[in-house]
């Protein structure tokens, strides 16, 4: 039999929050995720509809009531209106997911936590490896239904993968900020549901990037959420549509919102780290 | 391993939760929380290959202390090393999902056992035929029965090729077949050579496998050493608090006036003559009846009889078949009779019923105490029967 299990106890034997042994680490944070997925949505035969539900009806409902009343798509006119603001929701029911998710990952798996070794970065990361085997679901969706509306395949959908990635690192930088301040403070749950509705409402997702006033656009491009979805218009819908680096007005000034997504996952690590040996007795 | 003088405490903050609001409300109140010094200064060396006990009430502190040692809890104080790879659970069945069949669970269980899928699959059948669950395969967990689960979690949790095993309050359920399996099993882990921490209330296990036991109260390591000793100061320290026999009746009352004789009091108590409310299986032991007269008698007969927690009749004697006459007794007068024996009794709680009867065949009696003095026996190997008669085994070919 060949040897298996757990990193070698160190001198410090306290909890760690990646640990030593990176394909333990893994393996663990995928089997977590893949039986949430499983769970959630396999339960039932019609699983994987059921899973595209909640994002289609919200696309659905904001369409008719920004389409029919508000009339955004108009003034300046919008390409593909349906497919971006579709896009948009999926992208940001990613984030939601992750993040609202992770608020309270902790306590829901504190029968591990208290009776397990295992690093503790596991659980806000299977939240968000669950969130994207969901956006991955939803994915297939929106790729019909931009065939269908006539949006033209072309190279530039291959940036798509990379903006997934750089919403993942800022929802799991997030995520690991919550879950350990949930510790803490128990009102943290809706406070993060208001922060997050006001995060919504402030990012391109049923409006585009266009829409913000001119002497306001570069500010709010600041927005990683904002960044990304400007981009995302003008490398999958439109590639008529300013590029997020023409936004907000030069590549150089991309830095910001790039700098805010990798110095949220920092701080996130730095504090998950820290607070990682006492997770399980402060719960 | 070393535990070296390691000190874990818990605050307990006296609001249940913090929140924001609170914090931006009252930014400078400080919370208030009382400290639980869960475990105090433990010492102790575990060396390669030995199985030790850990032994203590309920909040003395064991479980944090495995937890420390599990790297589960973040230590205060002194310093904690482990040589070789740690199990990486304490106790059994965690993780376990009950909304999914026990095939899913086993997978998941055993990667989080630290396996890799692959070795998961190979093992698979290995492991439900030792939890001897092959027809369940496909049922989900909600649905098993609390032994059927233990039993799965038992199999999956033995597969793990720890040199380092905490193991938390493991036999409390399974029948006795397969509570038999698992003894065996750790028979061939402590032959592999296998460390093992063993957290338990079972005194027979741990003086059935355990190289040495240690035993907490209030996080303090009362004793260290081996096993049969521990095992006898942890029931002296738990029936010697709670149980002091039956309200003695000192005061006589107008009917026990009216008797001829009463009794007065009855209690045990050890070689040494004190009163004792448990005793460890095999040492010496006395029944004692104190009786008062309240008129002249002759020759009456005193009876002793013990009884088991069920009521079985476990012994019983009169003073007239082993004793022979007791001679008379003036009004007024108060005796003691005391009988000693060997307490062959199995563990379990015995009470003793004490009697005066008139001269003669013993049936007319003058006074009865149902059951007023109870003890505790402990220690002893539970062998299934009610006495641990002292025995040796011979075997002729």
């Amino acid at each position: 039999m060949t040897p298996v299990v757990s990193e070698p106890a160190g001198r410090r034997h306290a909890p760690s929050a990646v640990g030593g042994d990176l394909r333990r680490f893994w393996n663990l944070t995928f089997t977590l995720a893949s039986t949430d997925f499983r769970m959630t949505y396999f339960g039932s035969a019609l699983g994987y509809l059921w899973s595209l539900m909640q994002p289609l009806m919200y696309f659905s409902v904001l369409y008719v009531v920004f389409t029919k009343i508000f009339k955004v798509q108009t003034n300046p006119p919008v390409k593909h209106y349906a497919v971006y603001m579709l896009t948009g929701i999926i992208l940001w029911t990613f984030f939601l997911q992750t993040t609202s998710t992770s608020v309270q990952c902790l306590l829901a798996r504190e029968g591990l936590l208290r009776k397990m070794r295992f690093p503790r970065l596991v659980v806000p990361l299977a939240v968000a490896l669950t969130a994207l085997f969901q956006l991955g679901m939803n994915f297939i969706a929106v790729i019909i239904f931009a065939l269908v509306s006539g949006v033209r395949p072309t190279v530039s959908w291959l940036e798509l993968p990379v903006l997934v990635i750089l919403m993942a690192i800022l929802a799991v930088g997030t995520g690991m900020i919550l879950s350990c301040l949930y510790i803490r403070y128990r009102d943290i749950a809706p406070i993060w549901g208001v922060a997050a509705q006001i995060l919504f409402y402030g990012s391109p997702v049923i409006y585009t990037a266009a829409k913000y006033p001119p002497g306001a656009v570069r500010i709010a491009l600041c927005n990683p959420i904002a960044a990304i979805n400007a981009q995302m218009e003008h490398a999958f819908v439109d590639p008529t549509a300013h590029s997020a680096a023409r936004v907000i007005g030069g590549a150089g000034r991309l830095a910001i919102p790039l700098g805010i997504i990798f110095g949220i996952f920092a701080l996130g690590l730095w504090f998950f780290h820290r607070e990682a040996p006492r997770i399980a007795e402060n719960l | 391993m070393t535990v070296d003088h390691v000190s874990k405490a818990f605050r307990l903050p006296h609001q249940q939760y913090h929140t924001l609001k609170e914090r931006a409300l009252h930014p400078f109140r400080s919370s208030t929380y009382d400290i639980l010094q869960a475990v105090d200064d433990v010492n102790v060396e575990i060396a390669d290959g030995e199985f030790f006990g850990i032994i203590g009430r309920n909040g003395s502190g064991k479980s944090t202390l495995l937890k420390c040692m599990a790297g589960i809890y973040d230590i205060d104080d002194g310093r904690l090393e482990v040589r070789g790879r740690l199990s990486p659970f304490i106790e059994l069945g965690v993780g376990f999902n009950m909304d999914l069949t026990a095939r899913d669970n086993v997978m998941i269980n055993a990667i989080m056992l630290g396996l890799t899928r692959k070795q998961a699959r190979e093992r698979f059948d290995e492991i439900i035929a030792f939890a001897e669950l092959e027809d369940f395969l496909d049922l989900r967990l909600k649905n098993y029965s609390s032994g059927m689960t233990v039993r799965l979690a038992f199999s999956v949790a033995i597969q793990v090729d720890a040199e380092v095993l905490l193991i938390d309050e493991v036999l409390a359920v399974g029948d006795a077949n397969f509570q038999q399996k698992c003894f065996d099993e750790f028979q061939r882990l402590k032959k592999a050579g296998r460390t093992i921490l063993f957290v338990t209330h079972d005194m027979s296990a741990i003086e059935r496998f355990c190289d040495r036991a240690m035993l907490l109260e209030k996080g303090k390591m009362l004793a260290l050493g081996e096993p049969t000793a521990i095992a006898r100061r942890y029931n002296e320290l738990n029936f010697g608090r709670t149980i002091h026999g039956r309200a003695p009746e000192t005061a006589l009352d107008a009917q026990d006036r009216q008797r001829e004789a009463a009794i007065v009091d009855a209690w045990f108590e050890n070689a040494a003559g004190e009163r004792i409310p448990a005793i460890a299986c095999g040492e010496q032991c006395r029944a004692c009846v104190e009786a008062h007269f309240n008129a002249p008698l002759v020759d009456p007969i005193f009876g002793v009889t013990i009884r088991n927690d069920v009521g079985a009749t476990i012994f019983a004697t009169t003073t007239d078949l082993e004793f022979g006459p007791t001679g008379s007794f003036a009004a007024g007068q108060t005796v003691v009779i005391r009988l000693e024996f060997a307490n062959w009794m199995c563990p379990s709680r015995y009470n003793l019923t004490p009697s005066i009867a008139r001269h003669g065949m013993g049936a007319d009696a003058i006074d009865i105490r149902e059951d007023i003095a109870s003890l505790v026996v402990h220690s002893g190997h539970f062998t299934g029967g009610v006495v641990n008669l002292p025995h040796t085994f011979e075997l002729l070919r």
